[in-house]
């Protein structure tokens, strides 16, 4: 049984269709990967999983239940997933080990201790061990950015949902987060990602979505999409893609 | 930083470059001053870094005339507030009513004798504020997070506490203080309070807490969403969020706008007068009436100012330094 599963998922902002009737069903440990221009729909997707939207129609399964539902807790819902967001959105006025370990106590009702071991075990585990204690305008964008994850980890959700988390850092900082993200997916963990990077797509995804003005498109393994598109859309994107790195 | 930190101009370049390698640096030392700056600028685009920082002739005659330009700019401003002084203090002193003005604001006999009635009174006025700050800090936050509640059971709150926020901030605060202060006694309630300095406290807190509300209020809206979307995207909750993530970054913001209140609450405090309560704007009155001399209500007003201005500077202080944080 897939741990996600979308269906008819329709989300509009007044009368602007962002997403029209996806259907997407995401398997445990899968990695699935939505490419596709700005204002695609890939980050309202995320968004609508996470219940950070509210969907206009359609239904979103998470193992096997809907949490699309009226009657749904979308705190519970929270609970089981973790987000990553383009801006990092660390909390400024707390530590690191802070940011990591709000959740974990105050949701979870982990003790303080166990929390933070957990947190600086996670810290030592990417490379952030000596920065427990800085504030987050102290560290650069990578290293917000690993900050980021290992605070949707720490609750140890069934899913994450990682929002393009490259695309505000600069080049030489995108490689420690792509590891981080390697990592996870070696530890198994299930994964949606919205990435402008296609070569990192290519080499993590077991499944990657080309979405196309609210609309799943095509969907394939990253060698068929990558090597074989059969939309004409699809070839259009990626050669964009393509030609605009080679500028 | 990690890249290294041009050394003092002190640690003069002839001894280091002695130092570092005598046949190619000795003799540069004999060559003029503008050279070795181009030398060090430009060696430092491409290649090793310069071992020593000498300023160039180029940045000694900038560093020498931006001193000039400071020392003139100081110049200008002193003389500007003498003259501006001067204008001041000979149309005063020069105006006809100058003798009589002087005789019945600025008596120093008057000074002396009121000085202690006055300044007695104006410990209720600090009694008064310093009860009613942080009634009014509790009130103002009370009624902002009320009005951010979202569940539909909290409607009659939340209408209740935009109601009193309207109404409060529209009625002058001299009006409540009256209405206060002689309509709760009339009303022979059992268990109202009686006594004058608790419903002048009351009455200020009601009108304050109006506008401490609004400046909690635009704080707590001041923090982006994406930090609402962050800590919801944990499953915290909307309470939670409030209280361990938004609040705390909304107090930070609103200390300054909050203590721009306070100072306001301090002078506001001498309207209680009105309703009998006998502090330092009272008792200058009761001095004045009696002797026909007005300098009791300098006394009063320079007691305030010297309470409000520290005050007020502090608030700059945190100003500047919250803007300096964000500018970082």
């Amino acid at each position: 049984m897939s741990l996600l599963r979308i269906e008819g998922l329709w989300k509009a902002y007044h009368d602007h269709a962002v997403l029209r009737g996806i259907d997407l069903e995401v398997a445990a440990h899968e990695v699935v990967c939505l490419i596709g221009a700005s204002g695609s729909g890939k980050s309202t997707l995320l968004r609508c999983v996470n219940l950070l939207e509210t969907v206009d129609d359609g239904t979103i399964h998470l193992d096997g239940e809907e949490i699309t539902d009226v009657r749904a807790d979308p705190d519970d819902v929270r609970r089981r997933m973790g987000i990553v967001f383009q801006a990092f959105n660390l909390f400024p006025h707390m530590t690191v080990l802070d940011n990591i370990t709000l959740a974990p106590r105050k949701v979870h009702r982990v003790g303080r201790a166990e929390a933070e071991e957990r947190a600086r075990e996670l810290l030592g585990r990417f490379g952030l061990a000596d920065k427990a204690g800085a504030y987050p305008d102290r560290l650069s964008g990578g290293q917000q950015q690993r900050v980021a994850i290992i605070r949707a980890m720490a609750t140890r959700p069934r899913l994450m949902l990682l929002d393009e988390v490259t695309s505000a850092l600069d080049p030489e900082l995108v490689a420690e987060v792509l590891g981080v993200i390697r990592e996870l997916k070696e530890s198994g963990m299930t994964m949606i990602l919205t990435t402008h990077e296609m070569g990192f797509c290519r080499e993590i995804a077991d499944t990657v979505c080309f979405l196309d003005d609210g609309v799943l498109l095509e969907r394939g393994t990253p060698e068929q999409i990558f090597t074989d598109p059969r939309e004409p859309r699809t070839r259009e994107f990626l050669k964009s893609v393509l030609d605009a790195r080679r500028v | 930083m990690t890249e290294p930190s041009p050394g003092p101009p002190a640690a003069g370049p002839e001894s280091r470059q002695a130092t570092e390698s005598s046949e190619t640096e000795g003799t540069r030392t004999t060559e003029s001053s503008e050279t070795e700056g181009t030398r060090t600028t430009g060696s430092s685009g491409v290649g090793k870094a310069p071992v020593t920082w000498v300023k160039s002739e180029r940045q000694l005659r900038r560093e020498r005339s931006r001193r000039i330009r400071a020392v003139r700019s100081g110049t200008i401003a002193t003389v500007s507030t003498i003259v501006f002084l001067g204008v001041v203090a000979a149309v005063v002193t020069r105006s006809p009513g100058w003798p009589r003005v002087r005789e019945t604001f600025f008596s120093a006999e008057a000074f002396a004798r009121s000085w202690p009635d006055v300044v007695d009174g104006f410990w209720t006025n600090v009694k008064i504020f310093l009860i009613a700050e942080p009634l009014i800090l509790i009130v103002g936050l009370l009624v902002a997070l009320t009005r951010n509640l979202r569940a539909p059971v909290f409607f009659p709150l939340r209408a209740l506490a935009v109601a009193y926020t309207d109404v409060f901030r529209g009625v002058p605060t001299l009006l409540v203080i009256l209405l206060v202060g002689f309509g709760v006694p009339a009303l022979n309630l059992q268990g109202t309070p009686k006594d004058e300095i608790t419903l002048g406290v009351i009455a200020l807190t009601l009108a304050y807490g109006a506008y401490v509300a609004e400046v909690f209020r635009a704080g707590i809206d001041s923090v982006h969403p994406s930090q609402w979307a962050a800590a919801r995207s944990l499953g915290l909750s909307h309470g939670r969020t409030m209280r361990y993530v938004v609040l705390p970054q909304a107090w930070r913001r609103v200390v300054p706008p909050l203590l721009n209140d306070f100072v306001s609450l301090q002078k506001d405090t001498a309207l209680v007068s009105t309703i009998g309560v006998i502090e330092s704007l009272r008792q200058a009155q009761i001095y004045a009436a009696s002797k026909f001399n007005y300098t009791p209500y300098l006394v009063s007003a320079l007691l305030f100012v010297a309470l409000t201005i520290p005050m007020a500077r502090f608030t700059d202080y945190l100003a500047a330094r919250s803007q300096r944080r964000r500018g970082q």
